[in-house]
């Protein structure tokens, strides 16, 4: 589109008069917003194949979903963030669910696409079969909320549309407010798909939306413009009027650039950097607990050393937690050690470990009197946390007898190495979107052995209440299970947490309105620069 | 015309070597393309359909024959990093790179020829013991590490130099494209601002590249003038007379260029390709950076265009040496 936009530009250019340029004048640098982070989008439509977590970005601020997550305050007053069961309409006017819990159905607001055409139950339909039938992440992910199967949309009229449940699940409204289930123009993507009938090569390096923002440029790896789509009324119109994000791979760049005041906000630093940059106190840094995400050591259950859960329960008993949480983390995460009650069903919880060597080398005495010898993978993409963390357990676990040797696999083949499944040690970082315990034992824990279960731990019992869980509509059940397999997980160990991250963006301290979702990508509706 | 017909000729096979050696270089590669561009929640299968997307779960040779096909048809791949096709990031990219090595290079041979000369001519002057210091400096400083003082000093102390954001400020735009070298196009295009903004921008990596680059040049200017300082026919030339300036800079000089202009042949395309730590730093959107990204994700597409690319330019560069070989020295001309 962009060449196509410049030209006919281009062409129109000498009939448009002067005037209409003069009237609306261009956006000041109160209104613009300049984001720096270290790497941007790799295609403009988060439901493609391959589409990188900047994606989300674009599928918040240029698109628009059915429901949103409403903005629930931090404490500190810094911001906003989200519970997974509160939920606002956005495209939604209004919905409801049927009396037999088997059906959603929403009426529409009166909207309008980028293109000017208004949006209709038609384009929700197209947009919601193509995220469950394109394959990759959209359709896995969808799947999480049991939305599988195009029939199960249906576009009642204009402006009411329906969603029939294949089962009652609580994460599926839910769903529809995360990052895949948006709704495009599905005229104009067809019209411009060139005989795809999802229009994938075309979506990919065009918006076609109704939301709040336009892609005014993109120079993938250089930087990104958006500027505000004034006709937006699926919301409050949003008072920054263009944002330019640039690609700046260096962090020491990165920080210099938002501490000498240069960009607004500045994505993605190591924790060393965010800890000192709070403790400087020039800039504002709004660190928010990922939900369902936790750093942790797996441990093989299925083969290897660690089979024997008396081994699993020793690494937990010497992991130097406090060291970890100090030399790696520099203090930017939530401690999930030293529990002292019964499991609950928050998620993530501390579990009943300290760091105590004498239980633990008791307990290798117990399984394995000679010792053992074994390695620990780490992803070198995430190498400046991981590293230090990986050194540290290295240390500790020597003394009580189980020689770890470190091994730092490059990004590309992290994910192949987990696949795998045979790693004995991984140090790992996971975040459910849908903030439910369910959710995240589901991923990490059940039989299913997704590539998250880097443990491979296999228990039928753990899956009967995972399961159960994850269906029942009767809280004092829910309570109920949710609490039994958190306890198991204690008992067994085949991962150890060590602490959940905080989601840090450092800003200027005129920069307000920050909003934390569960893709961690700015939503630029809400920020407001004073 | 002959000789440079005949040595593009020449230059076939080892493009084809090149090729192959790439195609071959980036499969045996550990990594998993696939896994790693199936996103945080990927199913066994859905990891499949990405191979299969992508070809990958092809036979080698298919997956080659496919590749040379696209290839005779200009097509280098799609890169999956950013999306879109390699050619057009080579394309969008190297002129980046291009103007920054120039430049750089420009500034290396400005400092680095008159102070080796300068250094052979006084030997053990402060001339000689300083182009010393230069040339140490320069070697054993690594580049991220000059990249990063020179942005703490002069942009975060001193707040001399704007904003390390690029090309070009985040509020300005870029002249319209003729060569893609900003400084040339805002001037081909009269526009003052432009030129004076991208030369602020560029000033502390060309400076930190320059640094870089100046010490292999300095070293050969310094030893070749040496050697031809103490040749006969330099001795003839004192000895009949002739003022110091003109034997340094008419006689020595031009016989002394020989070896420094294949120093600066090799210097170039070296840093055209080996400043990625600059283009980290600076976030100067090249094609080494482009290239780095690519090979930590295992995208080949791009990695195998950036390789071929930099054979070609390497090939065209080492042809515009000889010939200029040509010009500086008759001798040297290619006729047998």
């Amino acid at each position: 589109m962009h060449r196509r936009s410049l030209l006919a530009s281009a062409l129109a250019a000498p009939f448009v008069p002067k005037l209409a340029a003069a009237q609306t004048a261009a956006p000041s640098r109160r209104e613009t917003l300049l984001l720096v982070q270290e790497y941007g989008p790799n295609s403009l439509d988060m439901q493609g194949i391959g589409s990188a977590q900047p994606v989300n970005g674009v599928s918040v601020n240029c698109y628009d979903r059915l429901l949103r997550f409403k903005p629930v305050p931090l404490p500190g007053g810094d911001g906003s963030t989200f519970k997974i069961d509160q939920l606002e309409g956005e495209l939604a006017e209004s919905w409801q669910v049927a009396s037999d819990g088997m059906s959603a159905t929403f009426r529409l607001r009166e909207a309008k696409f980028h293109s000017g055409r208004a949006v209709s139950a038609k384009d929700v339909k197209w947009s919601l079969d193509r995220a469950v039938s394109i394959g990759g992440f959209a359709t896995t992910q969808m799947a999480a909320g049991s939305l599988e199967k195009a029939e199960q949309f249906v576009a009642v009229d204009d402006r009411t549309f329906r969603i029939d449940f294949l089962r009652r699940d609580k994460m599926t409204l839910p769903n529809l407010a995360v990052t895949i289930p948006f709704v495009f123009d599905s005229e104009l993507a067809q019209r411009n798909g060139g005989g795809d009938p999802w229009a994938k090569e075309w979506l990919k390096n065009n918006v076609a939306g109704s939301g709040a923002f336009r892609v005014e440029s993109w120079k993938p790896g250089v930087e990104t413009i958006y500027v505000r789509n004034d006709d937006w009324t699926s919301g409050t119109l949003p008072t920054l009027r263009r944002v330019i994000t640039r690609d700046i791979p260096s962090p020491s760049t990165r920080r210099a650039l938002i501490e000498r005041g240069d960009a607004d906000i500045s994505y993605g630093l190591p924790p060393k950097d965010f800890k000192d940059l709070i403790e400087a106190g020039k800039v504002k840094v709004v660190g928010v607990p990922v939900p369902n995400a936790l750093w942790t050591v797996a441990l093989n259950a299925a083969t290897g050393p660690f089979t024997d859960v008396r081994l699993r329960q020793a690494v937990a008993w010497a992991m130097p937690y406090e060291k970890i949480m100090q030399a790696s983390l520099f203090g930017r995460g939530v401690p999930m050690w030293g529990a002292t009650g019964e499991a609950t069903t928050a998620w993530p919880q501390p579990y009943p470990y300290n760091t105590d060597i004498a239980r633990a080398r008791a307990l290798v005495q117990q399984a394995a009197p000679g010792g053992v010898t074994t390695t620990l993978i780490f992803d070198a993409g995430a190498a400046t946390i991981a590293e230090p963390m990986a050194v540290l357990i290295k240390e500790a676990l020597a003394p009580i007898g189980i020689t770890v040797e470190l091994q730092k696999i490059p990004g590309a083949n992290f994910r192949g190495e987990l696949n795998k499944k045979t790693a004995p040690m991984a140090i790992n970082r996971f975040g459910g979107w849908l903030d439910y315990p369910d959710y995240y034992f589901f991923w990490n824990y059940h039989g299913n052995n997704s590539i998250f279960n880097i443990s491979s731990y296999q228990n039928p019992e753990m899956d009967k209440l995972i399961d159960a869980a994850r269906f029942t509509a009767d809280p004092a059940e829910y309570k109920r299970d949710v609490e039994a397999f958190v306890s198991m997980a204690m008992r067994e160990v085949p991962a150890i947490p060590l602490a959940q991250p905080l989601h840090d963006v450092a800003m200027q301290k005129n920069i307000g309105g920050y909003q934390f979702l569960p893709s961690r990508e700015p939503d630029f509706r809400s920020l407001t620069k004073g | 015309m002959r000789t440079v017909l005949l040595r593009l000729l020449g230059a076939l096979p080892a493009l084809a070597g090149v090729i192959l050696v790439t195609f071959l270089l980036t499969r045996v590669l550990p990594g998993d393309t696939a896994s790693y561009f199936a996103g945080p929640t990927a199913s066994a299968e859905s990891i499949a359909q990405i191979r299969a997307e992508l070809g990958l779960d092809r036979p080698l040779p298919e997956q080659f024959f496919r590749y040379v096909t696209a290839l005779a048809q200009g097509h280098l791949g799609m890169s999956l990093t950013t999306g879109q096709p390699v050619l057009a990031d080579l394309t969008a990219r190297l002129p980046a790179s291009v103007e920054l090595t120039l430049a750089a290079l420009l500034l290396a041979m400005g400092i680095a020829i008159p102070l080796g000369i300068l250094a052979a001519v006084k030997q053990g002057s402060w001339a000689d013991h300083l182009c010393r210091i230069v040339v140490t400096a320069g070697v054993s400083l690594p580049v991220f590490f000059t990249g990063l003082l020179l942005v703490y000093v002069f942009y975060f102390i001193l707040g001399w130099s704007p904003a390390p954001l690029g090309r070009l400020d985040a509020f300005a735009s870029a002249p319209p494209t003729v060569t893609g070298l900003y400084l040339v196009d805002s001037l081909l295009a009269g526009d003052m601002e432009t030129f004076r903004a991208s030369l602020a921008q560029m000033a502390l990596p060309v400076a930190t590249l320059g640094l870089f680059a100046l010490a292999p040049i300095a070293r050969i200017s310094r030893g070749s003038m040496l050697a031809v300082l103490s040749a006969d026919f330099v001795r003839t030339a004192r000895a009949s007379g002739l003022s110091p300036r003109y034997v340094i800079l008419t006689y020595a000089f031009r016989n002394a260029m020989l070896p420094v202009l294949t120093t600066l042949g090799m210097v170039f395309s070296f840093l055209l390709g080996a400043n990625v730590l600059v283009e980290k730093v600076f976030a100067w959107p090249g094609v080494g950076s482009y290239a780095v990204e690519a090979l930590i994700a295992s995208d080949f597409a791009p990695v195998q265009g950036f390789v071929l690319t930099m054979a070609i330019l390497y090939v065209l560069l080492n042809l515009a040496i000889d010939l200029l070989y040509g010009l500086v020295d008759p001798r040297a001309r290619m006729d047998a």
